[in-house]
């Protein structure tokens, strides 16, 4: 089984002012390709800097974070962008789409960002196309972001994750500004995906939510105090 | 690499296209700076090539000598007590021909005030005795009949050539050529037949201090024979009560020599020559290619002067960039975060917005650019309106302002689209650096 990324005894400190905050206090976990794995905790529990740093956007204080074969915790801020661009795919709550672009070109962004910058060719474009067809968007190309309702936005910021082909799909609270219909759409576009092979891991603190992953991670105060595999996820 | 600038050039577009008025308004700043520049150098270079064009008329290559009145306590014991007498003589005249090896032609001249009469109709002018080729030296140009010839000085005769002001005073809307006039001097009248009209002729301005502005259109030219015969150098005038007088034997010899370079060291042999008969200084030596030259300093010192401030308009223009990007910067800090967590590199985040202020700054200058180009039609409606509706105001301009007909450097378009585009760069640079420098995590939480 490979991994598609793995944390060793993960430490993240802040300093607020001069007291030390551990938000991670020594957290390890593996990855395997094709997991979909919900992140639970309170709030102050250190999930989200626990997906900043599988996201490469930050680096650990103390320990390992290997993702597609690279070692993260070491790099510098340009080769983590690389990382980011190539090896993870975000999609956040706010759905964070670039308001004055179309539906195509917020699915192009991560394609602007390529290791040495090539340039967007047709067959790009075509991948741009296919990938919003897949999520559900094909009527929509030419729209902006506040022609779009809060699902189809999600979906756009999906299909912008996807662009790049990553080999994780980190999910901050995906659903949490969603109606429970479309919340349930947009988790089943993410199951679908799964199903596909991609890796997905999603932080919420709806448990109904987390019971549509594979895995369950709970963490608190810095620490993975459960790390359960789901049984009955994979008969959905 | 260039598809990723046009691609960031589009990208900035884009951006400004979605704050229409703000972006505008940025833009108006750089805009008034370019456009401020190129006016501002096109007015002096239209002021400065008519300075010029005024002292290229006086001719390069002469030499202007001219009698000067000692002043008062100056004035040395020649002649009676109430005439002075002073200023170039015969005698120089001849001097000079024999001193100055270079010379090519040397023309003299004797202008008293006078009054012309054409039966009731009066003219205070400049009664000019010269020869033939003070034509040609004055570049005066005929507009009816002919100028005065060699056989009118020679055979000393009553003919005279006047100026078109002069026309219009004695002989309105009449042809005066073949007609006589009466004209007034040292208290004495004489006839004289008119042979010639000159045309108008825009008064040169005064550069320097030995050279004054110079009307030619109230002049009324005779031979400079007949001016000797009939009125002589001792001019007396009765001026409140009192009788004074001046003999002057020539009132200017213009010497002409081969080249410009000639110009200097003939100048000096000529100070010298007459630097031995003239003890108490009462002449002057104008070289015009000095004056050329100090045009030329005084061109440069206000285009120097007009692009400061215009660059300080730039400046203001480019503050005004500085403020908005950072206004930008900080509203669209969650678009930084989401680029960042997309994989955007820092340098690709400057460039994102340098683009921008490089788009706003560059679309500014071209319109300046263009709106340079307007300041011929603003110059002529400007000045068309101040002598329509403000005529006092109007008649106090300078005839250099009057004519005035702005001329565009090239160097300037490009020196204020250079600097534009720079203070773009450069106040750009900071707000960049700045939303690159972000904490993508931050920078994602902004709300």
């Amino acid at each position: 089984m490979n991994l598609a990324a793995k944390i060793t005894d993960l430490h993240k400190y802040y300093y607020v002012g001069d007291v030390p905050v551990k938000a991670l206090r020594g957290v390890s976990a593996e990855f395997p390709e094709g997991d979909f794995v919900a992140i639970m905790g309170a709030s102050g529990s250190g999930k989200s800097t626990l997906l900043n740093l599988l996201g490469a956007l930050d680096r650990p204080t103390y320990g390992r974070y290997v993702v597609g074969g690279h070692d993260v915790s070491k790099l510098t801020d340009d080769d983590l962008s690389t990382i980011r661009n190539q090896m993870v795919g975000f999609i956040f709550q706010s759905y964070n789409l670039i308001a004055q672009y179309t539906v195509l070109e917020n699915i192009e962004v991560p394609l602007h960002y390529r290791d040495g910058d090539p340039a967007i060719t047709s067959r790009d474009r075509k991948h741009c196309v296919d990938l919003a067809m897949e999520v559900g968007l094909k009527d929509r190309l030419e729209h902006r972001p506040y022609q779009l309702s809060g699902g189809q936005q999600q979906r756009v910021a999906i299909a912008r994750a996807l662009v790049n082909n990553p080999h994780m799909i980190l999910a901050d609270e995906p659903t949490g500004n969603l109606d429970s219909t479309t919340s349930e759409e947009i988790l089943q576009l993410l199951r679908r995906l799964n199903q596909q092979g991609r890796t997905i891991v999603m932080v919420t603190h709806e448990l109904g939510i987390a019971r549509e992953a594979k895995r369950l991670i709970y963490l608190k105060d810095g620490l993975i105090t459960k790390d359960n595999t789901f049984n009955n996820t994979s008969a959905k | 690499m260039i598809a990723k600038l046009l691609r960031t050039v589009r990208l900035g577009f884009k951006s400004l296209l979605l704050h229409k008025l703000r972006s505008s308004l940025a833009m108006l700043g750089i805009l008034i700076g370019v456009t401020a520049v190129i006016w501002l150098v096109a007015l002096g270079e239209g002021v400065s090539f008519q300075v010029q064009q005024q002292i290229a008329d006086l001719g390069a290559k002469n030499i202007i000598v001219k009698s000067v009145k000692p002043t008062a306590g100056a004035s040395s014991g020649r002649g009676s007590s109430f005439i002075v007498e002073y200023g170039l003589t015969r005698k120089d005249y001849d001097n000079i021909i024999a001193a100055v090896p270079t010379i090519q032609r040397a023309v003299p001249m004797r202008e008293i005030r006078s009054i012309v009469r054409n039966g009731s109709r009066e003219a205070d002018v400049s009664l000019i005795g010269c020869w033939p080729a003070y034509y040609e030296i004055n570049h005066l140009s005929t507009a009816r009949g002919r100028f005065l010839s060699d056989a009118d000085v020679n055979e000393r005769l009553n003919v005279t050539v006047i100026a078109d002001e002069t026309v219009k005073l004695l002989f309105p809307y009449q042809d005066p050529i073949g007609k006589t006039v009466e004209i007034l001097a040292n208290n004495k009248v004489d006839s004289y037949v008119i042979v010639g009209q000159t045309e108008n002729r825009s008064p040169s301005a005064s550069i320097g201090s030995s050279l004054k502005g110079r009307d030619y259109n109230l002049d009324v030219y005779i031979p400079l024979r007949t001016l000797r015969s009939r009125i002589g150098d001792q001019v007396v005038t009765t001026r409140s009560g009192s009788r004074e007088g001046e003999r002057v034997q020539l009132s200017q010899i213009t010497v002409t020599v081969g080249s410009i370079s000639e110009v200097e060291e003939a100048a000096d042999i000529i100070d010298i020559v007459l630097g031995k008969n003239h003890k108490d200084g009462d002449y002057s030596i104008t070289i015009p290619k000095e004056l050329l030259r100090q045009a030329a300093i005084t061109r440069m010192v206000f285009n120097v002067l007009l692009v400061l401030i215009a660059g300080i308009s730039l400046l203001v223009g480019g503050i005004g960039i500085m403020n908005i990007m950072l206004a930008t910067v900080t509203e669209r800090t969650r678009e930084i975060g989401v680029r960042r967590a997309m994989g955007a590199k820092q340098r690709d985040i400057i460039h994102q917005f340098l683009g921008e202020t490089v788009v706003l700054s560059g679309t500014g200058a071209i319109v300046g650019v263009a709106a340079g180009f307007l300041c011929f039609p603003a110059t002529a409606g400007i000045l068309v309106a101040i002598e329509k509706w403000l005529p006092d105001v109007w008649t106090t301009f300078p005839g250099s302002i009057q004519d005035l007909k702005p001329i565009i450097a090239p160097w300037s378009i490009f020196v204020a689209f250079s600097i534009a585009v720079c203070v773009g760069i450069i106040f750009g640079l900071y707000p960049a650096r700045r939303a690159a420098q972000m904490d993508p995590i931050e920078a994602l939480r902004h709300e």
